[in-house]
């Protein structure tokens, strides 16, 4: 059966500009109605589930617009339908994965593969996103064309950088045929080389290499440049630094076609937490300093930054048990970035119609992807959250097959409570 | 507790731990007055005893003043065992002492297992060419391993910066840092003190100049540390681009040019200069630098007649400083070398009878 009822649920739709106290109605699977006080006859009652949503938020099934699901070849750190479980158990209905897999997801067989495993065993939906170069080489172009057809969303080399200037322009010129979106992980390799924190006070302290703000900021410039010339539609990927933060807002003053993400991670830690060795906080772009942080939060406050994505890149503990120098980058956030979305809410960075934004319209309206919102009539995608309750975030509770979690062991208030992907219960707490 | 003759006892008596300063760059105990008590061989603070308890001994900067000053006494008493005819006590018998060195070294390494086998206790050494290091076995199994042949004291080196730091919670045994990557170089910034306070009397008031590629070197993180907390002015010295961002909170003053700080210098910290740094676009020449910033005689007239000229070793003569200055008069660069063996054999003594006091009460 499926015919939900949800009664007095806080309704947050940011695309329709929704944020009131109504119940929703779902008849198979389907949402006919939204309103407050919802009149329903004694007869349909039997049929329904209903659901007490006092004091909780019900809004449009949530998209991660940056993940890695690791599938294919690294099905130990995560797979299509781990990584999917650990989105629903987030509250995200759909993942946008990204494609450095082995093989690379750089032609139409990848994607195929990735969206035929999807279709059989994922919890949500899932976006591929192609490469930009023929196995991330950052040499040739893959085939934009095969890939769109065969279901991608975007391309990027996300985990490199596409280092050739020119390259990136024809990316961004090519793609514009197939109104694909292209997504920049904007670092300077030279200027980051061998880099493992952010550069600064700490990592002088700690005798680590860093990585400076102008890693970062020369290449966010760089395609920001080349997408004024283009005209193709640019994503600048986990934004971290002040710098690109106001390159972002800059360009878009002037009308460029830019985009741009930050993760989690970003507005919340810093690179003070490197103090402890501990290479769980080892991620690329590296924490920055309180400044960005906080220059990342006004960007995110100002519309600057349109979305929030987690950026969840699992690895094992053969990746990450190891000297700090030699761990790999990354962090799993799929199942802890609502707590700390609602932690901007509640410390008031943003509103709370703003802040799901970021989580669902912004990053399906920027993907092309039909998700973002609670459509009438259509098969029902949303997240049901409790933004009161209180706990400590453990990942070993979590669906995600790795455990390199930042925020494990972190006082946070607000989880997932339901998460209904296409009129089904993809994710229930109880 | 009674000092018996031949033998130190360890101090292990319970005392609050001090609180750590949140601020990494500060230390909020840097003022507190202590008084030695000889009688119990340990610091006093507001009438408590403040002994050195820790299981390892990994950085200068989460030592306390009292504790640095702690371990110098007790390397000053032991240095006179290294002059004795038979140079060997009985301190450490029974104790096994692993050496795990993951790069190159020939002083400390040396010098390390010189202070153990004087104390008596038996050494093992590991080095990245003679074990299944090569064999792809990671380092926290290498540790493993050799913890379950039950050593008590690791001696660990490692290029990476924070591996001994991360090791020290896997292991029940103690790890003494050789040498972590550009971190921290704990028992060179002791024995760099320890000649200080040798040849000066004291370390409080001076001002140390530490001259070279600062950016690379955890000699000099550690001696910044160390000199700072025991009331001396530190400043740094070299090219803008061997001097890392934000040094300055760390407490030290920083020059781009020697001529500027060498008059006010009671002591020169020579630091080697890496060829490697010209691949790296660090540098133009090794000739450059050597006009810019090697220390010469000539260059040494217009420093303090009693200024003493140090350098951790090993030395590029004629690069960093020159030859005569490395074997002139105001060198003490093998009082280093002399004095890292007490200061080991002080650190090994301070770790290896650790467990000896019993449960803390």
């Amino acid at each position: 059966m499926q015919n939900f009822l949800f009664r007095r649920g806080r309704v947050i739709d940011p695309a329709r500009g929704i944020d009131q106290v109504a119940d929703v109605l779902v008849v198979d699977g389907r949402l006919m109605d939204i309103q407050p006080d919802l009149k329903i006859g004694m007869d349909w009652l039997a049929n329904v589930h209903q659901f007490d949503m006092d004091g909780k938020w019900i809004v449009p099934g949530m998209l991660d617009m940056h993940v890695h699901l690791r599938e294919p070849g690294e099905e130990y750190k995560e797979t299509i339908a781990s990584g999917t479980r650990a989105a629903v158990a987030g509250g995200y209905a759909g993942v946008a994965c990204m494609p450095n897999t082995k093989p690379v997801n750089d032609t139409a067989a990848v994607t195929q593969f990735i969206l035929e495993k999807a279709r059989q065993e994922a919890a949500c939906h899932v976006f591929p996103v192609a490469a930009i170069s023929r196995g991330l080489q950052g040499e040739h172009l893959t085939e934009f064309g095969e890939l769109r057809e065969s279901g991608a969303v975007a391309v990027t080399d996300d985990g490199r950088p596409v280092m050739n200037s020119l390259l990136m322009r024809r990316a961004l010129e090519y793609a514009r045929i197939f109104d694909l979106l292209v997504i920049s992980h904007a670092e300077d390799l030279a200027l980051a080389e061998g880099g493992l924190m952010n550069e600064g006070p700490i990592s002088t302290l700690l005798g680590l290499r860093g990585i400076p703000n102008a890693a970062e900021d020369a290449m966010v410039a760089r395609d920001i440049l080349l997408a004024e010339l283009t005209g193709g539609r640019l994503h600048i990927a986990h934004v971290s630094t002040a710098g690109s933060v106001r390159l972002v807002r800059d360009a878009k003053k002037r009308g460029v076609p830019v985009t741009a993400e930050t993760a989690p991670h970003y507005f919340t830690l810093t690179d003070s937490e490197l103090l402890s060795f501990d290479a769980v906080f080892k991620v690329n772009p590296p924490l920055r300093s309180a400044e960005d942080r906080e220059s990342v939060r006004e960007g995110l406050a100002d519309g600057t930054i349109d979305v929030i994505a987690t950026d969840h890149a699992p690895h094992s503990l053969l990746e990450k048990d190891t000297e700090f120098e030699y761990a790999a980058s990354g962090m799993i956030g799929l199942e802890s970035a609502l707590p700390l979305v609602l932690e901007l809410v509640r410390c008031g960075v943003l509103d709370a119609s703003k802040a799901i934004s970021k989580v669902t319209c912004n990053p399906s309206k920027i993907l092309g992807v039909p998700m973002g919102t609670l459509n009438p009539g259509k098969a029902v995608t949303l997240t049901v959250i409790d933004p009161k309750v209180d706990y400590i975030l453990d990942c070993k509770s979590f669906e995600s097959k790795s455990r390199n979690c930042p925020f494990h062991g972190r006082q946070v208030q607000g989880r997932v409570e339901l998460t209904l992907v296409e009129g089904k219960i993809a994710y229930s707490r109880s | 507790m009674r000092r018996k003759s031949g033998h130190w006892s360890p101090l292990l008596t319970g005392t609050p731990q001090i609180g750590r300063a949140t601020n990494p760059f500060l230390n909020s105990n840097q003022f507190m007055v202590y008084r030695y008590d000889f009688e119990n061989f340990g610091y006093t603070h507001k009438g408590k005893l403040m002994p050195f308890k820790r299981k390892d001994l990994l950085g200068i900067r989460d030592l306390e003043a009292h504790e640095i000053e702690h371990i110098l006494d007790l390397a000053f008493s032991l240095k006179e065992i290294n002059t004795r005819p038979i140079k060997k006590v009985p301190t450490l018998r029974g104790k096994t002492v692993v050496h795990l060195f993951y790069e190159p070294s020939t002083r400390t390494r040396t010098s390390f297992d010189v202070a153990a086998k004087r104390l008596s206790a038996d050494t093992y050494s590991i080095t990245a060419s003679t074990s299944s290091m090569v064999k792809g076995e990671t380092t926290l199994d290498t540790l493993k391993n050799l913890e379950a042949m039950k050593p008590d004291i690791f001696v660990i080196r490692h290029s990476a910066s924070g591996t001994p730091h991360r090791l020290a919670q896997r292991t029940s045994a103690s790890v003494i840092n050789a040498g972590d990557g550009m971190h921290e170089h704990p028992s060179q910034a002791l024995l760099d003190m320890m000649t200080i306070r040798e040849h000066k009397g004291r370390i409080k008031g001076l001002t140390v100049l530490i001259l070279g590629d600062i950016a690379h070197s955890r000699v000099a993180r550690s001696n910044i540390w160390g000199l700072s907390r025991m009331g001396a002015k530190v400043v740094v010295c070299g090219p803008t681009t061997l001097i890392p961002m934000g040094i300055e909170q760390m407490g030290v003053v920083v020059s781009y040019r020697l001529e500027d700080v060498i008059a006010a210098a009671d002591v020169i910290m020579v630091l080697r200069l890496q060829t490697e740094r010209m691949q790296q676009m660090l540098l133009p020449s090794l000739r450059e630098y050597a006009v810019c910033y090697g220390l010469n005689a000539q260059r040494l007239e217009s420093a303090k007649r009693d200024v003493l000229v140090m350098h951790p070793g090993p030395i590029n003569r004629g690069v960093e400083i020159s030859p005569e200055v490395a074997d002139g008069p105001r060198s003490v660069i093998l009082d280093q070398v002399t004095n890292g063996v007490a200061v080991r054999m002080a650190l090994l003594y301070l770790l290896g009878q650790r467990y000896e006091a019993g449960p803390e009460n």
